[in-house]
């Protein structure tokens, strides 16, 4: 019984690879690093903050999705092509909206995501003012 | 019978906390004042009672009971023994049944064990106990029964997903419910000492072992949860900001803080008020993780309106018991004083320094955490993820991780910093040398003042040391040194990744050779391999640093047939100075298979010094309770010689 089970692992273990070639080849340099370290680690840094769309709170450089490959070879290939990482993303985010991009944008949306933490920083400034100094009089 | 059995104890479990609750609110009124003796012993049995309903469903998942429908949902006959046990709380209605008894045996041990509070403050923290138990015991019996039959049986079960067949995160998700719900002792305790208005040194000694307890608890759930996503997801990331990481790490930042603030309530009979506060917002956060990640708002907040029933509820719980707690704290805290004061530049000083800043990052990570839901609700979808989180909560970890170099050494309530400032030569010099190291190399600010404030703390952590005997030295000094060192230990690992990690993406034919780093790695071969469950290809490498001894690597990528699924095993090998990190990827055109390889230096740091942390304060929970057994056995002592004497 357990040798059936084995011999059908292993066939299955080799059909796997026959299946993934029906699949579409990935994109070039979607496993591919570029050949200019410099560039490669501006293309990587850029990978690290975009959001593969098809995963749950993966980015593209952290994802085994075949979408997430053809974003990292888009982005390789911008980047080689000299392009600059920003407007990389910019075009990423009119094509596939804000979702995409991990860095908010400031929109009339986004302003609280900004506005908050120095809100914060002038409440923290506040209360430690407030405690620490009527404590020295003390 | 079993499924019968374990559901009838929920009930019970349930009529009980009803009984715990009214019986404990009667008691502190002057009529019902008979009915005291009764709650520590219904809180003992509730608890006993949510243990056997817990248990009961340990038994269907262990058996295999497929005519249950949780069991003919989440678990497989073909499954390993270990991952049918711990199938049990890897879905909604079993996790959540965890929850419910692990706090109701937190009441139990409480009721048992707790006797420093003062009688009526001990009925109102029991009371408080029963009803949010209460309330998670409506949860589960009204929209969440493990316990439903299914007619007919299935027959055979629909499998576990294999990303959560692995050991590491079989005990993941109980450790952090023990930290999570063991906050819900903080906040009974800060309701029951709202109620009695009874907050003062005494309370913070009876209340720091819980929070203690509960936070090292925390801490290694975290720690455990960020390795596993290190080796399982299989690309080498160690904390992703994703919510339901956010939801673990909100309620940490808000113990950790309480936990400082204890100390200072306990030491000085100061920041009474904050530190009623932060019990309250602790359990909250593990209340608002609880919603984020059981309410199936995040996978999208269209998906929890669909279907709103389960978290309609857990959102009703939210605002009952967060808005209930926090009506009463605006109710009394003003008759609750703030306690004694102390000057800028002194020990309570620098810890509600740290108590603010650590309050600050918990807001910015709630906001971060809450936004994309809030947008997506307004119609807009947005992402906000490590490059807003990264500055924005370095803008206040940074001054926080200064001032816990130089806290410690301060005096209470008052001192100067001309005092200590040759102490403070090394740790500065040490700071300054790195972040001008770190600034000549361009690997960005955030690793470099990563280092830097690594290297202060490392040798900073240590001073309060200085000029003691060490083994005069108590257990919880002791403890906040190696916790306070662990800080350090793990921020040397984070930076050390993000500015040295080196990538190496190929394609190779078996017998081919590339680099990583310092690191020469051959494709010896591929073969097949079979496991209980899963098939897969295995790739032989052979590795070695620096032109060293040759060790064997074994990535594979795995089958799972039920559910069909695939995963990549990472293979890792761990030297004193980092980790080489291998994954298998598919067959590339000739006979070339994809192969990712990372080197990265100090990287098992961010894990060992979040044990550290963790131990340190096991050693502090440990000082603490054996003091205060030694306390009560000496108190029993005087009081049996009087007794004897008496008579």
């Amino acid at each position: 019984m357990t040798r059936a089970w084995l011999l059908i692992a292993v066939l299955a273990v080799w059909a796997a690879p026959l299946q993934a070639q029906d699949g579409v080849p990935p994109a070039p340099y979607a496993n591919v690093q570029l050949a200019d370290p410099a560039q490669e680690a501006k293309a990587h840094a850029l990978m690290l903050t975009l959001r593969c769309l098809k995963c749950q709170s993966q980015s593209i450089a952290d994802s085994d999705a075949p979408m997430a490959g053809d974003m990292r070879s888009l982005v390789r290939e911008r980047i080689a092509a000299g392009e600059d990482p920003e407007a990389i993303r910019a075009w990423l985010v009119e094509r596939y909206g804000d979702y995409v991009s991990y860095a908010p944008r400031v929109t009339p949306l986004t302003w609280p995501l900004y506005v908050i933490p120095l809100v914060l920083l002038a409440a923290v400034g506040l209360v430690l003012r407030r405690r620490l100094r009527k404590g020295d009089s003390a | 019978m079993i499924a019968e059995l374990g559901l009838a104890a929920l009930w019970l479990a349930a009529a009980l906390a009803a009984l715990q609750l009214i019986a404990g609110a009667l008691a502190l009124t002057q009529r019902g004042a008979a009915l005291a003796g009764i709650v520590r012993p219904v809180a003992v049995a509730q608890g006993v009672l949510a243990l056997v309903s817990f248990l009961a469903l340990v038994v269907l998942f262990w058996q295999t009971d497929l005519s249950v429908e949780l069991v003919a949902k989440n678990s497989h006959s073909a499954k390993p023994l270990l991952y049918k046990l711990t199938g049990t709380w890897g879905n909604h209605e079993g996790s959540m049944l965890l929850w419910a008894m692990v706090m109701g045996l937190s009441g139990s041990l409480v009721a048992l064990i707790e006797r420093r509070l003062p009688e009526p403050t001990m009925l109102a923290t029991l009371a408080g106990q029963a009803f949010v138990s209460l309330g998670f015991y409506a949860f589960l019996l009204a929209s969440s029964n493990p316990f439903t039959r299914l007619n007919p049986a299935a027959i055979e079960g629909a499998g576990l997903n294999p990303l959560l067949q692995d050991p590491g995160l079989a005990f993941h998700p109980p450790t952090l419910y023990i930290g999570y719900v063991g906050l819900s002792v903080a906040f009974s305790f800060a309701i029951g000492a709202l109620v009695t208005r009874e907050v003062g040194p005494a309370f913070a000694r009876a209340m720091r072992p819980w929070v203690l307890g509960s936070w090292i608890f925390l801490t290694i759930g975290i720690v455990a949860g960020s390795y596993w996503a290190y080796y399982e997801l299989g690309w080498g990331g160690w904390w992703f900001w994703d919510p339901v990481e956010n939801a673990s790490l909100m309620p940490w930042l808000a113990a950790t803080a309480l936990l400082h603030s204890v100390s200072v309530l306990a030491a000085r009979n100061a920041l009474r008020a904050w530190t009623v506060m932060l019990g309250v917002v602790a359990f909250s956060m593990s209340m608002v993780g609880t919603f984020l990640v059981r309410s199936g708002i995040l996978t999208s907040v269209h998906a929890f309106a669909v279907d709103p029933q389960r978290g309609s509820f857990i959102l009703g719980l939210l605002v009952l018991y967060i808005g209930g707690a926090l009506l009463l704290f605006g109710l009394r805290a003003s008759s609750v004083s703030e306690g004694e004061r102390f000057a800028a530049t002194s020990r309570e000083g620098a810890l509600v320094f740290n108590n603010v800043m650590l309050s600050a990052i918990l807001g910015i990570v709630l906001v971060g955490t809450l936004y994309p839901l809030l947008a997506e609700a307004l119609g807009a979808k947005v992402s906000v993820g490590p490059p807003y989180f990264n500055p924005v909560s370095a803008i206040f970890a940074v001054p926080m991780l200064l001032v816990l170099a130089v806290g410690p050494l301060l005096r209470w309530r008052r001192d100067s910093l001309s005092r200590i400032r040759l102490q403070l030569v090394l740790p500065v010099l040490l700071f300054v040398g790195a972040l001008v190291w770190g600034a000549s190399d361009a690997m960005g600010i955030l690793p470099a003042l990563g280092l830097a404030l690594a290297a202060m703390l490392a040798v900073a952590s240590f001073l309060p040391l200085k000029g003691r005997k060490l083994r005069q030295v108590k257990l919880p000094l002791w403890g906040m040194v190696v916790a306070h060192f662990g800080v350090a230990v793990a921020l040397l690992g984070m930076a050390s990744d993000a500015a040295f990690t080196k990538e190496r993406l190929v394609a190779l034919r078996e017998g081919e050779v590339t680099e990583v780093g310092p690191w020469t790695v051959k494709l010896q071969r591929i073969e097949p391999v079979a496991g209980p469950n899963w098939t897969a290809l295995r790739a032989d490498l052979a590795a070695s640093y620096a032109g060293g001894k040759v060790s064997e690597l074994h990535p594979a990528a795995r089958s799972f047939w039920s559910p069909p699924t695939e995963t990549s095993e990472a293979a890792l090998k761990t030297r004193w100075n980092g980790q080489l990190y291998a994954v298998l990827g598919e067959e590339s055109q000739g006979g070339r298979w994809q192969l990712r390889l990372w080197w990265k230096p100090f990287v098992p740091m961010i894990w060992y010094g979040g044990l550290l942390i963790a131990l340190g304060g096991l050693l502090a929970l440990w000082g603490r309770v054996a003091s205060d057994l030694r306390r009560f056995v000496a108190r029993d002592k005087i009081a049996w010689r009087r007794s004897r004497q008496g008579r």
